[in-house]
């Protein structure tokens, strides 16, 4: 089933344009990687996916958009904002309830976070930061993920652990990599963008990171 | 395992405020002792929304004087500010700034009025010596931080006064130059405030029109007042300054004379504690000391701690509600455009003023000295705070509305917030101990029975106690934020 359907002539921010000629179709249930050069455009895709999509997708911003003065489990918490009422969100925010920190706590369970429940995130370095980011995203009751780069700040390791835990609870992902040899093991359709078009839109098994190599030439910009 | 929550340091100093503040409400008298306070706020009602410009023919010139005053003022406490400032690393000019900004400018005025009587050097005095205290010590700190890289790479040999010239002013100009407009935005309100002394200023008018009841002359003095304030950006330009300076020195009364006699009198004579004066003896001495701390001095502190917390920590609950009126965050641009103007009208009146208003409608109690204190002070945090949100950068998906405001946005400003509260507590205690004059039971009240009785000795005493407990608060402050790390450049705008 068709999840969003983009037919853009350009898309940009206030006069300048970023990506041309845009023709995208998403299926439900598709993980979706996109790669190529920084600055070429997967934010600004990603966030256009992001407004299409609205209420039912969690984002996992680039810069986090996490709260420093807040907890970890505040900031988990805030995936769930819009579902709760005002005042059980206040009280929360004064003294965590039992039932909402029991609803948390496996999210951070499965990003090795849980000793840092009510650690502020200030504290935090920026691996576990971005692991707090990730677990708002995972909060988050829709079914669609969006992340921009999402692991950046973990090791290798951590990484997989990550996008292992994205792809078990979020049917339909979407994600920015850099990392290519994870995009192809993660994804199942990777979306190569090169100078602001989709260069490459192909199936994911039996790629291997030489085959992207020419997303990431110097093209004649 | 599940680690229970920490208090974090914020939320354990503000319960600790809060507390403190509540136990001081506990014991203030915060009645309203007018018979029929709604009836007259009713006219009051009626007389600002019919502003007679026409009242009176001295309105124009009496905001002609409030601002000369100002100008002349805030321009000497440049000039002896900035010298001061080069000074900054004596000790003793640190605490010289420090204790003549701990008193305020009424009080000053209050006291040159013994001296120079109502000449116009009483009004340009008691503005220019206590800003200049202040100015030095925000120039100091401007100078402080200015990249010292270029410093290193003069020749060597160059004398201090190029030096500073060529490459310290150029980088710290800015700087200064939006500090002394600022300033001069204070100098107006306090010139304003002087009135209520018996200077030619806005505040005289104020006090007559509002005795009298006609309240649509307050109205029209007002709107002025807020007009002038408003549109300073515009009228204010440098090449302008001379013009203005003339101009204010022309038109002020200068032909008041004074006695050369009667101020070496009042500084070696009157000011004097009595029975060291009449010679009496040290135990005598010790005796008035006695009666001056546990009739005046003790109750007027207590009084004046009492309300000053009070009027803090409301101040704090009131910003937390102000500062989304202006925020780009929660409200619209149209919402915006009032909040802005409720919170220019709330910060541009004087404290003095609206506690004078609400003290002729409710009576005396503590009641309109807590509201005044905490609408003006929570209207200049809440504009700051307003401001700063302007810099913070939400993530695509942020919640909206009630949620937006508290888990987003307040927990970002709530540092920034305390810290700003707490540069300000100093300034909510000077004003406490000076709304005395108009009867509530804080320090200015000792102060000022003591001026009308002609009693100098005591109100000197007294102002210095008022002194002492400001530059006290202001330590205590700074060691809160120190502790709290809450560091802001908000504060110099």
């Amino acid at each position: 089933m068709s999840l969003l359907e983009l037919r853009e002539e350009t898309v940009g921010y206030s006069g300048t344009t970023v990506l041309r000629e845009l023709e995208l179709n998403i299926e439900q249930g598709e993980r979706i990687a996109l790669v190529g050069e920084s600055g070429a455009g997967k934010s600004t895709l990603l966030n256009l996916i992001h407004t299409r999509l609205g209420e039912t997708a969690a984002l996992v911003p680039q810069e986090l958009g996490l709260v420093q003065a807040l907890s970890v489990f505040h900031n988990v918490y805030m995936g769930r904002l819009h579902q709760r009422s005002v005042w059980r969100n206040l009280r929360n925010l004064l003294k965590p309830a039992k039932a909402d920190v029991a609803l948390v706590v496996p999210v951070l369970e499965r990003l090795r976070l849980e000793d840092k429940l009510f650690t502020s995130v200030g504290e935090l370095s920026g691996g576990q930061q971005q692991r707090t980011a990730v677990g708002r995203a995972l909060f988050h009751p829709g079914d669609i993920l969006i992340a921009d780069e999402p692991v950046s700040a973990v090791d290798e390791h951590q990484a997989r652990e990550i996008l292992d835990a994205i792809t078990a609870e979020k049917p339909t992902v979407i994600l920015a990599m850099h990392d290519r040899e994870l995009a192809i093991q993660f994804a199942d359709r990777l979306i190569g963008i090169r100078d602001g078009k989709i260069a490459l839109d192909v199936a994911a098994s039996g790629m291997t990171p030489k085959d992207l190599d020419d997303l990431y030439r110097n093209g004649d910009r | 395992m599940i680690v229970r929550p920490e208090p974090s340091p914020l939320a354990r100093t503000t319960t600790t405020f809060v507390g403190i503040a509540f136990i001081c409400l506990i014991f203030a008298d915060v009645a309203i002792s007018t018979v029929d306070p709604w009836q007259e706020f009713r006219r009051l009602l009626l007389g600002l929304v019919t502003p007679d410009f026409y009242a009176t023919d001295s309105v124009v010139l009496s905001i002609a004087y409030t601002l000369a005053f100002a100008l002349l003022g805030v321009t000497l406490a440049n000039f002896m500010g900035l010298f001061l400032a080069l000074l900054f690393y004596s000790r003793i000019v640190r605490t010289g700034c420090a204790v003549i900004r701990a008193v305020h400018e009424l009080f000053w005025a209050l006291i040159f009025l013994q001296m120079f009587g109502l000449s116009p050097l009483t009004g340009v005095l008691a503005i220019a010596i206590p800003y200049a205290g202040i100015i030095a010590k925000v120039y100091a700190e401007i100078l402080e931080e200015a990249n010292p890289a270029p410093l290193k790479t003069i020749p060597a040999g160059t004398s201090r006064a190029s030096a500073f010239i060529f490459v310290r002013m150029p980088d710290v100009w800015a700087h200064f130059r939006s500090y002394s407009m600022y300033r001069l935005e204070c100098g107006i309100r306090s010139s304003a405030v002087l009135g209520f002394i018996g200077l030619p200023t806005l505040g005289f008018h104020l006090e007559t029109a509002f005795k009298e009841g006609q309240y649509s002359e307050v109205s029209a003095l007002l709107i002025l007042f807020y007009l002038v304030i408003a549109t300073m950006r515009i009228w204010m330009k440098r090449p302008l300054m001379p013009v203005y300076l003339i101009g204010a020195i022309v038109i002020l009364p200068w032909g008041v004379a004074f006695s050369f006699a009667n101020i070496v009198r009042f500084l070696t004579e009157d000011i004097v504690p009595h029975p060291l004066r009449s010679g009496a003896g040290m135990e005598a001495f010790w005796d008035w000391l006695h009666m001056m701390v546990v009739d005046q001095a003790w109750p007027g502190t207590i009084a004046t701690v009492q309300l000053t917390m009070i009027a803090l920590v409301a101040t704090g609950f009131l910003t937390i509600v102000l500062f989304p009126l202006i925020s780009p965050l929660l409200l619209g641009k149209a919402s915006r455009f009032f909040g802005h103007m409720f919170l220019v009208i709330a910060r541009s009146t004087p404290e003095y003023v609206l506690a004078f208003i609400l003290l002729q409608l409710w009576g005396p109690s503590m009641l309109p000295a807590i509201i005044a204190l905490t609408l003006h002070n929570g209207a200049i945090i809440g504009h700051l705070v307003g401001r700063y949100t302007e810099t913070v950068s939400l993530r695509q998906d942020a919640s909206t509305g009630f949620n937006r405001y508290f888990y987003e946005v307040l927990p970002r400003v709530y540092r920034p917030m305390l810290a700003l509260l707490f540069y300000r507590w100093e300034v909510i205690m000077r004003e406490t101990a000076i709304l005395g004059i108009l009867g509530i039971a804080t320090l200015g009240f000792y102060v000022d029975s003591a001026f009308a009785d002609l009693r100098f000795d005591r109100a000197m005493l007294l102002i210095a106690i008022t002194a002492l407990l400001n530059i006290g608060v202001d330590a205590i402050s700074r060691s809160v934020r120190t502790r709290l790390r809450l560091q802001t450049s908000l504060e110099q705008q």
